[in-house]
């Protein structure tokens, strides 16, 4: 038992197991197991023919983190910065390391301006957000919302009315800065007339 | 092209996007014609990960054809029907050259904590994702292998990440013959790590989580003795009893940022996104595990603080072990596991849900209707 030397034997034998279960103990070898160690030196075994990658061109300023000594030589190009989101993203990069709260809790401020940002530019296109097909919420319905729920133990069940909340926070924010601009406008017209 | 894309928290939807072009001499173009949801992008759906910009396609688990080569790619040729690790590598960095590809120096700008990952928010880099019909593949000549000629589709998606990263979890664990291993999460890096806890000698594998088909699942597939902690006032208590008060031997962290069982430091990470991810798993993993105990990480979680319990860890003397998989490490080995029998990694899939309706896929997964385990998505050109 625990408090004495001997492990307590709580589970089946290794004979039982192996009879039991498909491939048990094949890797029992730590020798046979791929990343056993963790570090292993070996510049050819990926494949690479290179010692420092060739450059991929830089077509518009990146952002990078001030860890690193320079642009990595591959880098992504989905999404390059813009508007006030771009602008706080940049400042995120330029002005504080990974180690530094500031840099994330900016990156996520940047999240929800460009979120914001985003939805009211698309009422302004041809393909306007739209929260009922984006959100699939529809497959409440076609994939048993209820059933999938009702009588369950689930913790998430605790939490999940918030998440219509988080939804329609942008929604509410932007009718909300909707509405005040209207108001400011119709007030000039009156003072004007 | 057909592509999914972000558009802020809990919304995404299919676009009409430009066909990725070559930008490096070493990239590829890769026609997608299996991809899956992984539970770390309801991370990014959920807005959880900073620097998750709008109009980013995410997906990093993904197989194709390869339907473009940059100049200097050697290895790989048009019509190649191709299966991509989810990790972006060089090969031949400081980390790379010691085989720890998930951490590679070359190809993400944006942090030096984490490496490249494809559809995974600026923070992995800023490449977009499969979930569309083309990606580009950069390091076409490390990254990607064919898809061998006995192997299904099926199978080869999940072997790009969550089955690699089940058994990756595994093997940190350390796992010697007679191990109890506790896994926490029935999702399907948890399913895998269960599995591969066996391969690897464990005596006893136990898998918690609250939702009951999922641990149904774990039963069937992962022969495990299974517990929905919603039944028990502690499960860490319970952990104890049923391990005669010692502990588990190995605690495999498989749920990370959203972990519920605490509906505090649920609300306070996924909702609120005040700490980096709800540690609810990890701190019942620190628990419940016996003291000199081992504690294999596999949860992702965000760059952020969290609510840790280093001083148990501390007191306890537990070797804490973590790392995004270097997948492509795994894959021979895994390659046989396969061949033999031992490993069926598309059991565990659920839903193949047509890109164009991946805003349903993706509220079907997060929200856990349906019986879903694993969705795939399934581009329309494929």
């Amino acid at each position: 038992m625990t408090y004495t030397p001997e492990k307590p034997k709580t589970g089946e034998s290794s004979d039982v197991l192996r009879a039991r279960i498909p491939g048990w103990g094949v890797d029992l070898d730590p020798a046979d197991r791929p990343s056993v160690p963790r570090e292993r030196f070996d510049p050819t075994f990926s494949g690479a023919w290179w010692e420092f990658p060739e450059r991929q061109p830089e077509k518009y300023p990146r952002e990078r983190s001030i860890e690193h000594k320079f642009l990595t030589p591959v880098f992504g190009t989905s999404c390059p910065p813009k508007g006030v989101s771009g602008a706080i993203r940049r400042l995120a990069y330029r002005r504080y390391s990974e180690g530094r709260a500031a840099h994330w809790l900016l990156l996520m401020a940047a999240d929800r301006v460009d979120a914001t940002g985003s939805t009211l530019r698309s009422f302004a296109s041809r393909h306007p957000d739209n929260p009922l097909t984006e959100t699939g919420v529809l497959s409440e319905i076609s994939h048993h919302g209820l059933s999938s729920r009702l009588g369950e133990k689930r913790a998430d069940l605790m939490h999940q009315p918030l998440d219509p909340i988080i939804v329609a926070a942008p929604w509410v924010l932007a009718g909300g800065v909707a509405y005040a601009l209207g108001k400011r406008v119709l007030r000039r017209r009156r003072a004007r007339a | 092209m057909r592509a999914m894309v972000y558009r802020g928290p809990y919304r995404v939807r299919v676009e009409e996007k430009d066909r990725p072009a070559i930008e490096h001499p070493n990239d590829a173009i890769v026609r997608v014609t299996r991809a899956a949801i992984c539970g770390s992008d309801l991370h990014l759906y959920h807005g959880l990960m900073p620097d998750t910009r709008v109009g980013m396609t995410f997906g990093h688990e993904f197989v194709g054809v390869v339907d473009e080569v940059g100049s200097s790619v050697q290895n790989l040729k048009a019509g190649d029907r191709v299966m991509v690790p989810f990790n972006i590598f060089c090969g031949t960095c400081y980390f790379c050259a010691r085989g720890l590809y998930s951490n590679c120096h070359n190809v993400n700008p944006n942090a030096t904590a984490v490496g490249g990952i494809y559809g995974y928010s600026h923070t992995s880099g800023g490449y977009d994702g499969g979930q569309s019909e083309f990606v580009r593949v950069p390091f076409a000549d490390v990254g990607p292998s064919l898809i061998p000629d006995w192997m299904d589709e099926d199978d080869a998606v999940l072997l790009t990440d969550a089955l690699a990263t089940g058994y990756f979890g595994a093997q940190l664990g350390d796992i010697v013959e007679g191990d109890v291993v506790v896994v926490f999460g029935a999702g399907p890096v948890g399913l895998y790590a269960a599995k591969s806890a066996w391969l690897m000698g464990a005596g006893r594998v136990i898998v918690i989580d609250h939702l009951e088909y999922r641990l149904a699942k774990a039963r069937e597939f992962a022969h495990a003795e299974t517990y929905n902690f919603t039944e028990y006032d502690d499960i860490v208590v319970h952990l104890k009893k049923i391990t005669e008060y010692l502990g588990a031997d190995v605690a495999i962290d498989a749920v990370g940022a959203e972990a519920d069982g605490n509906f505090l430091q649920h609300v306070a990470a996924a909702k609120l996104k005040l700490q980096g991810g709800s540690p609810v798993a990890l701190n019942w993993a620190i628990d419940g595990v016996r003291k000199g105990g081992t504690i294999s990480v596999m949860g992702a979680y965000g760059p952020l603080f969290s609510a840790i319990k280093f001083g148990d860890a501390m007191n306890k003397g537990l070797t804490l072990r973590m790392n995004q998989c270097p997948v492509k490490r795994q894959w021979p080995r895994l390659f046989e596991h396969v061949k033999n029998g031992y490993l069926k990694p598309s059991d565990i899939v659920t839903h193949r849900i047509p890109l164009e309706h991946i805003a349903e896929g993706y509220h079907i997964f997060s929200a856990k209707l349906d019986g879903c385990i694993k969705p795939l998505i399934v581009p329309s050109a494929s």
